[in-house]
């Protein structure tokens, strides 16, 4: 049965996606405590690991979005989703590179909607849910994180001014460990929901499921694994990136940060918006920037993230496209694997490039010079 | 079909910014309440005192207080998370 092996090539790729998610988006959760000193490194991505897991299981309102809200199902092949997967993974492989905190989310969608058109045309996007539940969120949600967030940094600066220095940093230190895996679930009960509704999306496509099913439980535990493996690996170069690149935190605006970011995509999840926690997450850190007087956003890296984000969509789209292109061209079973095999050895490059500037946890704090990767060579650097 | 779900802006918006910010806020005034007290370091700012670390005042009224506020964060916390569950599994059928 050929579609079958289809069919598991597809689960296998979705949940490789759903791997990458998870590193790349490790620093959404933590990089502020990480930043701030709150929690060692490797600790803060092992408690980011679990309570994603967890997160996966509170809510399946975004994958239902994802599963039958964006593309006419009755069109979708195994083919398409394995095209769109491909995508997704090589345009969130090639932010992490550059350490640009893009959005997954925007990768998946993007890919699977690019070889979509590729397969069957413009006429198979429901282009008004891709709008309204996709890209309007997008534009909305950085602004409304980072209006929380700025409010949020604002009092916490004014209730707390009569503490000393050494016993605000303490004190919201413990408190960001709280608001860090509030963000670390809600990114779970969001990003997690994604390759759940790409999988039940093939499982429907393949007649597997019929149209309108929910994701089944194994897909469910399935998913929350990888993305919890991933996000255990860390992507330190992301985490740098937003702890460091974008705003010098202190304890008390990693607090607001998180605590922004975890209502936003918490209350956004349940009203079943895919939004990109990337995209929350920086917005917050940028509000944290604003609400504190004297502190510093810098808005050149804040620019080349928005410029990544809004070519995130369309170039995994390209992406996408042309992968559907390689494998409906060659056909079958046969086009598939290939376009597989391609997606594992350019995964592979990227992979090996990034040994050349290597970030982990010994210097993922480093002084920031305007590079992802420290100048001097990895050692342990007080952070604050 | 309107291009901007008004209704879920606005309570993202408001419930976002109690939660996202009034939260943080209560476990500040919390902070502040713990640091009340004959214990209480020196002002930021003032000689040596902006080094010292220490949390708690020593009030009882305060501990109290803050014992309060961090109750009140975490229930607020765990009530958010079942009505998340709650929306996200509906029930078949019923209710």
């Amino acid at each position: 049965m050929s579609n079958d092996t289809i069919l598991v090539l597809v689960v296998i790729t979705a949940l490789a996606f759903d791997f990458t998610n998870g590193f790349h988006d490790t620093g959404n959760a933590m990089a502020t405590s990480i930043a701030t000193g709150a929690l060692p490194p490797r600790v803060a991505v092992a408690i980011s690991g679990l309570l994603n897991f967890v997160g996966a299981f509170l809510s399946l309102a975004v994958a239902a979005t994802i599963a039958s809200g964006l593309v006419n199902t009755a069109q979708v092949t195994l083919t398409v989703v394995a095209a769109g997967l491909a995508g997704g993974i090589i345009w969130n492989l090639i932010t992490w590179l550059f350490g640009i905190p893009s959005s997954s989310s925007h990768a998946l969608i993007g890919g699977v909607i690019g070889s979509t058109i590729a397969a069957s045309g413009g006429s198979a996007v429901l282009w008004h849910g891709l709008v309204s539940k996709v890209v309007i969120p997008a534009v909305l949600s950085p602004v409304i994180a980072a209006l929380i967030a700025a409010v949020g940094t604002w009092s916490l600066y004014r209730i707390s001014r009569s503490l000393t220095q050494g016993a605000r940093t303490h004190g919201f230190r413990i408190g960001q460990i709280g608001s860090a895996c509030m963000v670390s679930l809600a990114h779970g009960t969001n990003d997690a929901q994604k390759t759940m509704g790409v999988i039940t999306l093939a499982l429907i496509a393949n007649g597997t499921l019929a149209k309108g099913s929910q994701a089944p439980i194994w897909v469910i535990v399935c998913c929350a694994l990888a993305i919890s493996i991933g996000t255990y690996l860390g992507g330190w170069r992301v985490i740098r990136t937003l702890g460091k690149g974008l705003v010098e935190i202190e304890s008390p605006q990693g607090m607001a940060a998180e605590s922004a970011s975890a209502a936003v995509i918490l209350l956004s999840s349940s009203f079943g918006y895919s939004l990109s926690t990337t995209h929350v997450a920086t917005g917050s850190i940028i509000g944290t920037g604003l609400g504190k007087k004297g502190a510093e956003v810098r808005w050149n890296v804040a620019g080349r993230m928005a410029t990544a984000w809004v070519f995130t969509l369309p170039s995994a789209g390209l992406v996408g496209a042309a992968s559907y292109g390689i494998a409906h061209g060659i056909g079958g079973t046969a086009g598939v694997i290939v376009i597989l095999v391609l997606l594992a050895a350019l995964s592979g490059l990227i992979f090996w490039r990034s040994r050349g500037s290597k970030v982990d946890h010994n210097n993922v704090n480093a002084e920031w010079t305007g590079t992802v990767a420290p100048d001097e060579p990895a050692t342990e650097t007080a952070a604050v | 079909m309107s291009w901007i779900n008004l209704s879920a802006l606005w309570k993202i918006l408001v419930f976002g910014l109690l939660a996202g910010a009034g939260l943080p806020a209560l476990f500040a005034a919390g902070l502040y309440s713990l640091s009340l007290g004959p214990k209480r370091a020196k002002l930021a700012g003032a000689d040596g005192g902006a080094d010292s670390d220490v949390l708690i005042g020593g009030s009882v009224i305060g501990m109290v207080l803050a014992a309060i506020a961090f109750l009140i964060i975490l229930a607020a916390i765990g009530w958010g998370i079942y009505e998340i569950y709650q929306i996200g599994h509906p029930a078949p059928a019923k209710k």
